[in-house]
Order: C-alpha cells, then structure tokens, then sequence
C-alpha cells in the first residue's frame, strides 16, 4: 500500500516537473522595481483572488532583477467558430499571441480576446474592451481544482462506504474522521430542517455541497493560493443547484403559498389589491433566499483572503524588524480564524440550504412567526 | 455589481456544474447511498439489540417471578399436603381408639355376663351340693341318733321344747 501510494506521488510530480520544466519564463526586468510596492501588492492580490489560465506555483526574482515564474500550464479551450484547444503557456502571461487556425487570441487582464495580428486591444470611451470575447471553457486552475477535490472527495467516501461492507457496519481508515461529520449533517442539519420524512431525497446534495464547500474553502487557506470558493462563478452555480432543487420539489403547499400567502383568511376581493405587491414579494423572496447564499459564500471567502494576503503584504511593505514579526502575528491569528471561517461558510451555506427545501416540501401548512420569518 | 458581472466566467460557470453534477451522481452512487445505508443499519442493528436486551431482561424478571411462583405454590401444596396427611393420621388414630375402645367394652361386658352366668351356676351347684350333703349327713345324723331309743326320745323331746319355746 505505502509503495504503490509512493510511486504514485512520483508519477505525479514528475508530470509536474515535466510541465514546469518549459513552462518556466523569465520576465523583463526593466520597470519592475520603480513599481510601487503598495501597487505591486495591490495587484498581486487582484491577481490571486481571479482565476487563471495556468496553475501558478512560485515565483522569484534572480540576482539580476529577473522576475521568474514557475507555475502549470493549463488547456485552453475556446470556442470560436469550433473548438480550438491549445496549452495556456502559448500566452506567455499574456505577453505573446496565441495564433490558432488563422485567429490571433490575447490573454488580457485574464481574460482572452480576440485581436488582430498586432494583438491590438480597442476600448471605448467608458475604457471597456471592444474585442470579441469567445466563448472561454478552458480547463482553469479553478477547473483543475474542482477536479482535484471532487476526485478527494469521491476518494474519501467510497472507501468510507466500502469500509462499512468490509468491517460489519464499522467505519474504518481515514473515513472514519468523517463519519461524524456526515451524521451530523443528517442529524442536525437535514433532519431538523427538512423533517423525518423527506430528509433522505436530500442528503446526497447537502453532504455533496457541505465536503465540497469546505475543502475548497481549506485548499483556498494553503499556499498554493486557489480561490475557488471566492469565484462569484463558483457560488452561483452552487446557489443555482439550491434554487433549481427549491423549486422543483415544491410541494403544492408551497407553490399556494407563494402564489396565495394569505389563504382563506379574507375574501379574494380583498385580496386583490393586496396581492398586486404581495405575490412579487414573495416570488423576489425565493431568488433573494439563494442569492444571499452565493454572495455570502462569495464575499465571505474574498474577504478572507484579501485581509491574509494584505497582512502578508504588509511584510514586504513595512520590512522592519517590528513590523514583520507583528504582521506576521496578524496573519496567523487571521489564518487560524480562516479555518473556523472555512467550516462555517460551508455549514452555513448547508444549513439555509436544508431550511429552504424544509420550507419548500412542507406537506402541511404549518403556520409560522409571521411572514417575516418565511421570507 | 459590475466587477461580479465582469468577473463572471461563463466557462467557469459551465465547468462547475457539470463537474459538480457528476461528482454528486457519482458520490450519490458510490459514497452517501452506502454509507446512509450502513449508518442505518448499524443504527437499526443497535436498536434492535437495546429492544432485544431489554425483552430478554423482562423475559428474565418473568422466569424468575415465575419460579418464584412456582416456588411458593409447591411450597404452600407441600404444607398443606403436610397437614392433610396429620389430619388424616389424627383420625384414623382416633378412629381406631375408639372402634378398640367399642370392641373391648363389648368384650368386657360379655365377658362380665359370663362370669356371673358361671358364678351364678356355680353358686346353683354349690347349693345343690350343700342340700344333698346336709339332707345326707342329717340322715347320718338321724340315723345315728335314733339308733337308740333313748336318744329318739330326747330328739322328740328337744323338738317338742322348741316347739312350745316356739309358741
């Protein structure tokens, strides 16, 4: 087991070896120390928070002002009048033009243009680019980490599940660590929630969204820098998938109770009037409710890593004997807190995503605290 | 706003919920079916043995207040089988004294009867023996005494004297 586990992880690395070896780029060293420090810093958080079309490693600068970067190309896939697949390290960083099939692409500010030969960006007036955008599904450092997680993820629990078959119902390995947080989940998030009956038709999305919600949120706290939790993409797809389930497991209770919220309690002429701004509230109410959890996620997570990498920064900015050691004690009192933030957003996200399927399988009307508490 | 529109990624986007959708199919097959799946039956298993224990603990409390019981009964049966057996012995013991005590009556009585019919003609026979033997010796003595003329007179005599102290 340890061998086979050994010449795996070398396997690997040397696919990551082989990648870097031609991936690595020396950078101009012209303009780079009248940059502003502040600027720099500035921007290389910026950099940090976006996706990115190669999976950046390290960098450094050599003895003679050089800036090298060593990071993973990445596929490029674009679609422009059919696919078009080329490695990621065709941009040079955005310095060259990738030419494919007779078009000239232009990696700019992470995003890739269409240009001329002359790899010319126009703007107009309000400094917004002009060029064509193609359609951009390239295989992202966010993609490669997906992968990387839902493949951990999926690695974790099917040997926890066949562990159970293997050891008489007892749970054994590294599984074992996470079969409280899965009955946790089931017994205090969906169970409470969404109630004894309907609970189970659930389970496989919340524990799906909770383990990966958290260990993208934890990959985004190592040093390899990913933000994926913190892509507003990301987060919406996610809050999507709530509200597509929401809504398609709404029982007829809750479809009446969007569309008639007061019921039999007055006559329907008195009704109307009030239905008028009633019944767009309540609809806004059902796009509010997961709206509110991608920009949480969302926020939550950027916000994390702006104040870790600033208080990083302030390293480079102060470089005093005083001021590293105590920006350097902010960072790791910031981090640890990262980590309960982390779990939190995850739970949280799990949790109002488990109260609004309670809300919307809800068999029997069952009156609550005023209106205010279902919206 | 416009940043989160303009950081909004289409690919990305795509990306994710078709990765995110198989890793939930494949997760929901290989992974949380399982586990669910063993979570409850472990959980049904215990409560199932909690019960089970339980049953078998009331099932003792049962057998024990049964023998108990049982106990009790045979001892309560003993006792009276006990005292049924001193009853009957008492009687028969009673019984018997008195059919004895009946018997020997009745036989002391006969006896008694017997010994005064025996007495009686004893005492018969005796007075016969007595009349014959005075009625003999008075003829021997008559005979005797009135061998002799004198002596028949004297007799005469005393007899008449008496006869006159008599009248």
């Amino acid at each position: 087991m340890r061998n086979t586990l050994l010449s795996k992880f070398l396997i690997v690395s040397a696919l990551l070896m082989s990648f870097t070896g031609f991936a690595k780029d020396a950078k101009e060293a012209g303009e780079a120390p009248e940059k502003d420090k502040k600027t720099e810093i500035k921007e290389y958080i910026e950099h940090h928070l976006k996706d990115s079309h190669s999976f950046s490693l390290f960098s450094y600068t050599k003895d003679n002002g050089e800036h090298v970067y060593v990071d993973v190309p990445l596929p490029v896939i674009l679609w422009d009048e059919g696919l078009k697949v080329f490695s990621s390290s065709r941009f040079h960083h955005g310095e060259t033009l990738a030419e494919v099939d007779g078009s000239y692409y232009k990696l700019y500010h992470n995003k890739i243009y269409e240009t001329n030969a002359d790899g010319e960006i126009r703007y107009n007036e309000e400094h917004k680019v002009l060029n064509e955008k193609p359609l951009d599904l390239s295989i992202t450092k966010n993609v490669v980490m997906i992968f990387i997680t839902g493949l951990l993820i999926l690695w974790i629990f099917s040997s926890l599940a066949r562990s159970y078959a293997k050891n008489n119902n007892m749970p054994k390995g590294f599984g074992r660590f996470m079969e409280p947080i899965v009955l946790y989940i089931r017994d205090e998030i969906a169970r409470p929630n969404i109630g004894e009956k309907r609970y189970r038709r659930y389970m496989p999305f919340l524990l799906t969204i909770f383990f990966f919600i958290w260990f993208l949120n934890i990959f985004g706290l190592t040093p390899l820098g990913v933000n994926v939790t913190g892509n507003i993409a990301i987060t919406f797809a996610l809050a999507l998938m709530t509200f597509l389930i929401t809504s398609f497991t709404g029982t007829k209770t809750y479809w009446k109770h969007l569309f008639d919220p007061l019921g039999d309690t007055m006559p329907w002429y008195a009704k109307v009037p009030l239905y008028i701004i009633l019944i767009p509230i309540e609809l806004l109410g059902t796009i509010v409710k997961p709206f509110s959890l991608l920009i949480r996620l969302y926020a939550n997570m950027t916000a994390g890593h702006i104040v870790l990498m600033s208080l990083i920064g302030l390293m480079f900015i102060f470089k005093s004997w005083i001021g590293s050691p105590l920006s350097f004690a902010l960072a790791f009192a910031i981090s640890l807190i990262e980590v309960l933030v982390a779990l939190l957003q995850a739970y949280i996200f799990t949790m109002l995503s488990a109260l609004y399927f309670g809300f919307a399988s809800e068999e029997h009307h069952e009156e609550h605290e005023g209106e205010i508490a279902h919206l | 706003m416009e940043k989160l529109l303009s950081d909004f990624s289409l690919g990305l986007f795509v990306w994710m919920t078709v990765l995110f959708l198989i890793l939930l199919g494949l997760l929901r097959k290989f992974a949380w079916g399982p586990i669910l799946n063993a979570v409850n039956d472990r959980e049904e298993g215990i409560r199932s043995a909690l019960a089970a224990a339980e049953d078998a603990k009331r099932e003792m409390q049962n057998v024990t207040a049964d023998s108990e019981k049982l106990l009790k009964e045979a001892r309560a049966e003993r006792e009276s089988m006990l005292k049924e057996a001193r009853e009957i012995k008492d009687k028969i013991v009673s019984d018997a004294r008195d059919l004895a005590k009946v018997e020997g009556d009745k036989m002391i009585k006969q006896a008694q009867l017997t010994i005064e019919s025996e007495k009686k003609a004893a005492v018969a026979d005796i007075k016969n023996q007595v009349a014959e033997l005075s009625v003999a010796i008075a003829e021997k003595v008559l005979k005797e005494k009135l061998s002799e003329n004198k002596k028949q007179l004297e007799l005469v005599d005393s007899l008449l004297g008496d006869i006159k102290m008599n009248a």
